[in-house]
């Protein structure tokens, strides 16, 4: 079972709606014993940094997802994936859950339309058993405001919009973060879910 | 770089979609979530649903639509006509859209754009704005499918928008709408420098061409077309096709 971690933030029909459609068995929760009893977990979000962060403390499930993500499969998607980094800077300074290091900070280019609203090609920096299946030419949908800076070593793909844009992101370990939405990028964004369903920690 | 983005938009009045050439030759050509995943497959890089039920039953159906379609179509949706207030926004959200946009409801109320992006974020707003000319380089906003005249500077309308958050323009022409002669590109122009969101050329799509030039001729974010799309007269991969072959990046 795939759990959906529940804490308030948006999208997450969509995220259970590609599972579903997928056929992986999956539940939206905010329990932590579901967290625990998961095989994978999945972070959504949409929003803000400080505000998600705040309602994941208020849940009570920092600590549980802190260790489980050790365990077991684990993915981040758009400000689920920002919240893996150790801090943000949208607003205000606020900490995040660490899982990876680096910082998320506003992608500030003068010239550029912000949001980076739409689909951007996805380009390959390290290999990812989350790209099993993909083409060189593979576009996916992203929109937001605010980007991770992190090492080189931590990026498995990037867009460009203007400057490199980190799209997918881990820790080296069971820890992955999309910065797109994987379950609104058509047939590449349900293959990269599938991937990660198909993960065995 | 970011794709440029076709969007077909489907009407749709009680759970159907249908098609007017004006508005009593409306006719109904067929079921939402079939020819959602119909575009899907085309291509699609996100897909409107524009709500013309005027009944409170029919939004509820129109809800249903979203759901079924959110199931087995994963690429953007959209959902405009009829949201007036922030329950509506949620409403439509939860039903599985990642966009609302609105359009009279923001002129006659602009706080709606600010309270739907302070409460949900502005990538989820789109105001969809339906303009006509009133002299050289001089346009003015229309509401209610463009019967009145709101006197209102289309330049200060959007840039207001943008000031209380709108995530997004979608520029409909009254003057090419219909008319099928291309999108209004002197309008489009002057909406995209006076931005810095992206803005949704609508209105005038009649031929393959037309997508090409809104985007070599403007900084356009994407091109939307309803009725050429319905009839089949073209596809958005044969859309596509074209952009790519004229250098422009599409997915």
């Amino acid at each position: 079972m795939i759990a959906i971690i529940d804490y308030g933030a948006g999208n997450i029909f969509s995220v259970k709606n590609a599972l579903d459609y997928l056929g992986y068995e999956n539940k939206l929760t905010d329990k932590a014993e579901d967290i625990e009893r998961a095989d994978a977990l999945i972070l959504p979000g949409v929003g803000a940094f400080p505000w998600a962060m705040n309602m994941l403390k208020l849940s009570g499930l920092v600590d549980t997802i802190k260790s489980e993500a050790r365990f077991k499969p684990f993915l981040g998607i758009c400000l689920g994936m920002q919240l893996l980094f150790e801090k943000s800077y949208e607003f205000e300074e606020c900490q995040g859950l660490s899982l990876i290091n680096g910082y998320v900070d506003k992608i500030s280019d003068p010239g550029l339309v912000i949001p980076h609203m739409g689909w951007n090609k996805l380009e390959y920096n390290h290999n990812c058993p989350l790209f099993d299946g993909l083409s060189d030419n593979e576009y996916v949908y992203f929109v937001h405001s605010y980007k991770a800076f992190l090492q080189d070593k931590n990026l498995c793909a990037y867009s460009t919009y203007g400057t490199k844009v980190p799209a997918v992101v881990t820790d080296g370990g069971y820890v992955y973060g999309c910065q797109f939405h994987p379950e609104k990028s058509g047939e590449t964004g349900l293959r990269i879910l599938k991937n990660f369903a198909e993960l065995k920690s | 770089m970011l794709a440029k983005r076709i969007i077909p938009c489907l009407d749709v009045r009680d759970g159907k979609v249908v098609k007017g050439v004006n508005f009593e030759g409306i006719k109904e050509v067929g079921d939402p979530v079939e020819c959602a995943y119909e575009y899907n497959l085309q291509g699609a890089d996100e897909i409107v649903f524009y709500d013309i039920t005027a009944s409170h039953e029919g939004r509820g159906v129109m809800l249903d639509v979203v759901r079924e379609t959110a199931k087995k179509v994963f690429v953007p949706l959209t959902v405009g006509g009829g949201i007036k207030t922030v329950d509506d926004i949620r409403d439509t959200l939860r039903a599985g859209a990642d966009k609302v946009s609105v359009n009279s409801q923001a002129v006659q109320n602009p706080s709606l754009i600010k309270q739907g992006a302070d409460v949900f974020g502005s990538q989820c707003i789109c105001v969809g704005v339906d303009a006509k000319a009133v002299g050289e380089n001089k346009w003015t906003v229309f509401i209610n499918g463009g019967r009145i005249d709101m006197k209102r500077d289309l330049i200060e309308w959007v840039k207001e928008c943008e000031a209380l958050g709108a995530g997004e323009i979608c520029l409909n022409s009254i003057d090419t709408d219909g008319v099928r002669g291309g999108f209004d590109l002197p309008m489009l122009k002057a909406v995209v420098d006076a931005v810095k969101i992206p803005v949704i050329a609508s209105g005038g799509a009649g031929k393959l061409s037309d997508f090409a030039d809104a985007f070599l001729e403007t900084d356009c974010s994407a091109a939307l077309a309803a009725s050429l799309f319905h009839f089949k007269e073209l596809t958005v991969s044969q859309v596509k096709d074209d952009c790519r072959s004229k250098g422009i990046i599409v997915r």
